[in-house]
């Protein structure tokens, strides 16, 4: 998955540089993405990550540390199909999740402008 | 000038405004319609269908059918109201045309027409009037009754909860509820001093006029009739009394043909909206109140897009699951008119999903697409499997390992656009295949497949029209045995899809199928219904909760039902074994001789 | 001489029952089942030194007959009923009095017939941790096809801090008792490839983390951090699970030829009607309350009634052995009181 870095170059999280905009936006209507404790199960079951390269625990994780790039590009991936929810553990509502990132992207980007 | 010549005037502005209003917004929404529906319209217009719109607006809205076989005192509130200030109307009109010997003659010669006629002139039917026109105030009066007290005791009703009002709604329903009590003053007094009513209110009159001298009295109160009209009318079109004209203005587009089918907003979706009356049978109808949703009912929502503020967290907090749309006595379509709203709201963010391609078909007879969901029921898959084999069919399994989505959580979640790719994928392998039947397992993807898809000559089959079909055409012999089981119709299949007998004739086979209190139309939904993204796991719980518990009341062995979604999300509550209907099948299959 | 009637007569029954005789009480044992053991009857070895649960049960057996305990097999309680501080047990037509009742219900294995998409009673060679060890006492670990299994995979966390069944608890015992299964697994198959699927290891107890590391270095257990959602079967029959290698962040199947689901402890059906019988309250994970978790382990909320092991919280048997002795000092201090 290209998260704007490879894992030839050294590139640590820098919490300095944290960009929270998006997470506090999802965070605000969905609080449950909070007791995600990053198992794997929706990856594993995700009817879009079995036909493409696309790993929506990742994509949560890095969002919760700050990180955007590429975010759009990824969310996209997502069919919205549900199994996620039936397997999570944590009962986290991802695809409200998915929902919010698409449209705070939107949201942010039509504030930029 | 006198007071005669000027009293009426609020009266007579307001209902100018009013048909001002409500003719401008008629042609606002018949401009905005698509150019199909304006065709529709047209072809419609000199056809059967007027004169059976016009039936149903006497029907629905002057007698209020629906609402009378949703609840019968709630029926009899709006008829005595809607019907009764109609015959006020008519019979008020023939009054004042007996009198004056003509048809024609200023409006507020009839609606005032005890103001105007104190003295005891003898003109056809005046007795007959008189005593007509007194019962018929009664009779509205004792709906306004019923008003007052459906404020205060809601229950009373059959209703748990009533509608929340605005301000603009409170000054409507204050006008409103003035209105006969206001004319009853009016006339009562008047006849107390003219004696120009029928014996009813000349008695009436007679009582007031024992307590003091009426006549100075008659004028402010006919003023404040006059008034109380006019602010009626004039908030009418603010207030969710716009509802009178609109849904008889609904009930001929509907009839001519106008859909939403187009899936935008149009002025389709106001003339829907401005039609709702708020009389919150679909608050009742609604199970989110179980878990505490509160706020996110058709009603709320309806109302919501009229007043243009309505949120995310409202439109998309709601199953899809009908039972409202089923219980709406104005019939107005709330799950598209949503649906509608969630396309607006995410049109911006919509996926491509650049990286599907369109892997290689079997050529088969069926095409059997077990979708997102039985694959986290292996229960229903393998059963399925284990029944398409005991048959002997050709068929090529078209999801085991990969496929698209079918689109349809997608589509509930506005995502139309997004959603066209994957159908466009799906539909091209399924294409390929050259198979004559496809075969689901699972009801999302059942009605999406049925509705959405273009699929020429292949025939779109739901697990329990297929299997009956085998069981018909002998393909599988069923044996019987001695369980009791209850069946849940799912949401999709059910009211979604209109499949309520195939799979009770298939279960009728092996088991005995109890009659519960809530099924086919009545359904309860499952609580683990896709469309609703903002429900918690806990909230969703609550709802299956409640299911299953109406459900283990009736003792059965297990409980049977023809979703993966459903059945996994009974599952959880781990109050009575669930299986699909394919699993039952299975085990009542008589091996082949 | 007080009366104390004990229901259950696994580890914690017994050991509670054993302690209270020796301190002079006249202890009654009402089990359901037709030998003492509860659970322990099952196993095979005992982490974290392989011990045998036999000798376990030898213990049991051994202690509890130096005693004049009455061990009423076959039992259940019907009804239970308190008369100021005497309680009356019925079973069948007998009825006991009793100066304290101690619940020592324990625990039953989740059914994981309810993690459907795990496959189990659906797929073949899909068992439990319970049916693993009816395995290694046959000594026999034949597929369905006949052979020895040359690939297994074991699933950690399957009905516990689980959402979906509302058990958000920890099981506690599964995560070491995964990694005894592997290592003893890996023992009689020594060319079997063991996975463990866990989502967390919680090594929590002394020699626990030793035998996770013996497991790397000489049994050569692959952990694998992610979770199992999907289980299938491919066309000739064997198993493919879908899991996320969480640690490498890429989606992962496999096939196998076993799988072993490691199922929690669920108490919310039998100590249902436990906590009815005697009315007392649970917790909503369905284990008994006590009345403090720091200094009242074991204290219910009804007078004279008390709990051991496995129905008051998730326990391995030393904490059992330990807890039904904590339990008898607390019984023998309330019936001071008396």
């Amino acid at each position: 998955m290209d998260f704007g870095f490879s894992t030839l170059e050294a590139r640590s999280i820098d919490f300095d540089k944290f960009d929270g905009r998006i997470l506090r936006y999802v965070l605000q209507y969905e609080p449950s993405l909070l007791v995600c404790l990053s198992c794997g199960g929706c990856t594993a079951t995700c009817s879009a990550g079995n036909l493409t390269d696309f790993n929506i625990r990742r994509l949560q994780l890095m969002l919760r540390r700050g990180e955007v790039e590429n975010l759009q590009t990824e969310i996209n991936k997502c069919m919205l199909c549900g199994k996620c929810l039936l397997v999570c553990p944590r009962g986290v509502n991802l695809r409200n999740v998915v929902m919010l990132i698409k449209k705070a992207l939107v949201h942010f980007k039509n504030q930029e402008n | 000038m006198e007071f005669k010549d000027l009293f009426y005037y609020p009266f007579i502005l307001g209902a100018i405004y009013l048909f001002g209003v409500v003719i401008w917004r008629f042609t606002k929404w018949f401009i905005g319609l698509s150019k199909i529906d304006k065709i529709r319209v047209r072809i419609g217009l000199f056809s059967k269908k007027t004169l059976k719109s016009i039936w149903e607006s006497i029907r629905e809205g002057l007698l209020h059918r629906n609402v009378f076989r949703n609840n019968k005192l709630l029926g009899y509130m709006h008829m005595s109201l809607a019907f009764g200030w109609f015959l006020l109307i008519v019979v008020g009109h023939f009054e004042a045309s007996s009198y004056h010997g003509s048809m024609f003659f200023p409006f507020q010669h009839s609606v005032f027409f005890r103001y105007y006629v104190t003295d005891n002139v003898d003109f056809p039917g005046h007795v007959f009037f008189a005593y007509a026109m007194e019962i018929l105030l009664f009779f509205v009066l004792s709906g306004v009754m019923l008003a007052y007290f459906k404020r205060f005791r809601s229950k009373a009703f059959g209703m748990k909860r009533t509608t929340r009002m605005r301000y603009g709604d409170r000054i409507g329903l204050t006008a409103l509820w003035l209105i006969f009590p206001m004319r009853f003053l009016c006339e009562t007094f008047t006849a107390g001093v003219y004696h120009n009513g029928s014996p009813i209110f000349n008695n009436i009159g007679d009582a007031f006029a024992s307590l003091g001298n009426l006549e100075p009295w008659l004028n402010p109160l006919w003023l404040t009739y006059s008034i109380v009209l006019g602010v009626f009318f004039v908030a009418l079109p603010y207030t969710r009394y716009m509802h009178i004209p609109a849904e008889i203005n609904l009930i001929f587009l509907r009839n001519w043909g106008v859909t939403l089918k187009e899936r935008r907003v149009n002025t389709y979706t106001l003339a829907q909206v401005y039609s709702c009356s708020r009389c919150g049978i679909c608050i009742d109808a609604c199970q989110l109140n179980l878990a505490g949703i509160k706020n996110s009912q058709s009603v709320y929502v309806l109302k919501n897009i009229r007043n243009k503020n309505l949120t995310d967290e409202v439109l998309f907090n709601c199953l899809i699951c009908g039972k409202c749309q089923e219980a709406c006595p104005v019939g107005i379509d709330v799950n598209k008119l949503r649906i509608t709203q969630r396309i607006e709201t995410t049109r911006q963010y919509n996926s491509s999903y650049d990286y599907l391609k369109t892997s290689e078909a079997k050529k088969t007879d069926i095409v059997y697409f077990a979708g997102c969901m039985t694959h986290l029921t292996p229960a229903i898959k393998k059963s399925m499997l284990q029944i398409l084999d005991a048959a002997g069919e050709n068929y090529w399994f078209m999801d085991e390992n990969k496929a698209p989505c079918c689109g349809r959580p997608l589509m509930t979640a506005g995502q139309f656009d997004a959603a066209q790719k994957l159908i466009d994928t799906n539909t091209k392998m399924i294409l390929d295949s050259g198979a004559k039947k496809l075969l689901v397992t699972c009801p999302i993807c059942y009605k999406v497949f049925k509705e959405d898809y273009t699929l020429p000559n292949v025939e779109v089959v739901h697990h329990s029209e297929y299997i009956l079909d085998l069981v018909k055409q002998g393909k599988i012999t069923l044996k019987a045995s001695d369980k009791n089981v209850v069946y849940h119709d799912p949401c999709e299949l059910g009211r979604g899809s209109g499949i309520y007998d195939q799979p009770r004739e298939l279960l009728s086979q092996s088991v005995t199928v109890k009659p519960i209190a809530h099924e086919r139309e009545k359904a309860l939904c499952c609580g683990g219904s896709l469309s609703n993204l903002k429900i918690s796991m806990d909230e969703r719980s609550v709802l299956s909760a409640q299911v299953m518990n109406e459900f283990a009341s009736y003792n059965p062995d297990y409980v049977v039902t023809s979703c993966p979604l459903c059945k996994k999300t009974f599952a959880k509550t781990d109050i009575l074994p669930v299986k699909d209907l394919a699993e039952v099948v299975v085990e009542n299959l008589t091996p082949r001789s | 001489m007080n009366n104390i009637v004990i229901i259950g007569g696994g580890i914690a029954g017994v050991e509670t029952a054993c302690t209270l005789a020796e301190s002079g009480n006249r202890v009654t044992i009402i089990e359901r089942t037709g030998d003492i053991g509860g659970k322990l009857n099952r196993w095979y070895c005992l982490f974290p030194d392989f011990k045998k649960a036999d000798e376990i049960k030898k213990y049991l057996k051994e202690r509890i007959a130096k005693f004049d305990i009455e061990l009423k097999l076959n039992s259940e309680v019907d009804k239970a009923e308190r008369n100021g501080d005497q309680w009356y047990i019925y079973t069948g037509n007998v009825r006991y009095t009793a100066d304290a009742v101690v619940i020592a219900t324990g625990y039953e294995l989740f059914d994981a017939t309810r993690k459907e998409e795990l496959g189990y009673k659906i797929y073949d060679n899909v068992i439990t941790q319970g049916d693993l060890e009816d395995k290694f006492r046959a000594g026999d670990f034949k597929t369905t096809f006949g052979e020895n299994p040359k690939r297994v995979a074991i699933v950690h966390c399957v009905g516990s801090r689980d959402e979906k069944c509302h058990n958000l608890y920890c099981s506690k015992v599964c995560c070491v008792t995964g990694v005894k299964q592997a290592i003893e697994l890996s023992k009689f198959l020594p060319e079997t490839q063991i996975f463990c699927y866990y989502m967390d290891l919680r090594m929590y107890d002394k020699h626990f983390e030793e035998l996770y590391r013996t497991a790397q270095e000489h049994h050569n257990i692959q952990f694998i951090r992610g979770r199992v959602s999907e289980v299938s079967q491919t066309p000739d029959h064997r198993l493919a699970i879908k899991t996320e290698d969480t640690l490498s962040g890429r989606p992962m199947k496999m096939k196998l030829d076993m799988l072993v689901l490691l199922a929690g402890m669920d108490t919310k059906k039998h100590n249902k009607k436990v906590s009815e019988l005697f009315d007392v309250e649970r917790e909503e994970s369905g284990f008994l309350k006590s009345k403090d978790f720091h200094i009242g382990a074991g204290i219910l909320s009804q007078k004279g009634v008390f709990a051991a092991g496995c129905c008051i919280s998730p326990m391995s048997i030393k904490e059992t052995i330990e807890n039904a002795r904590s339990s008898a000092v607390q019984i023998n201090q309330y019936l001071k009181t008396l």
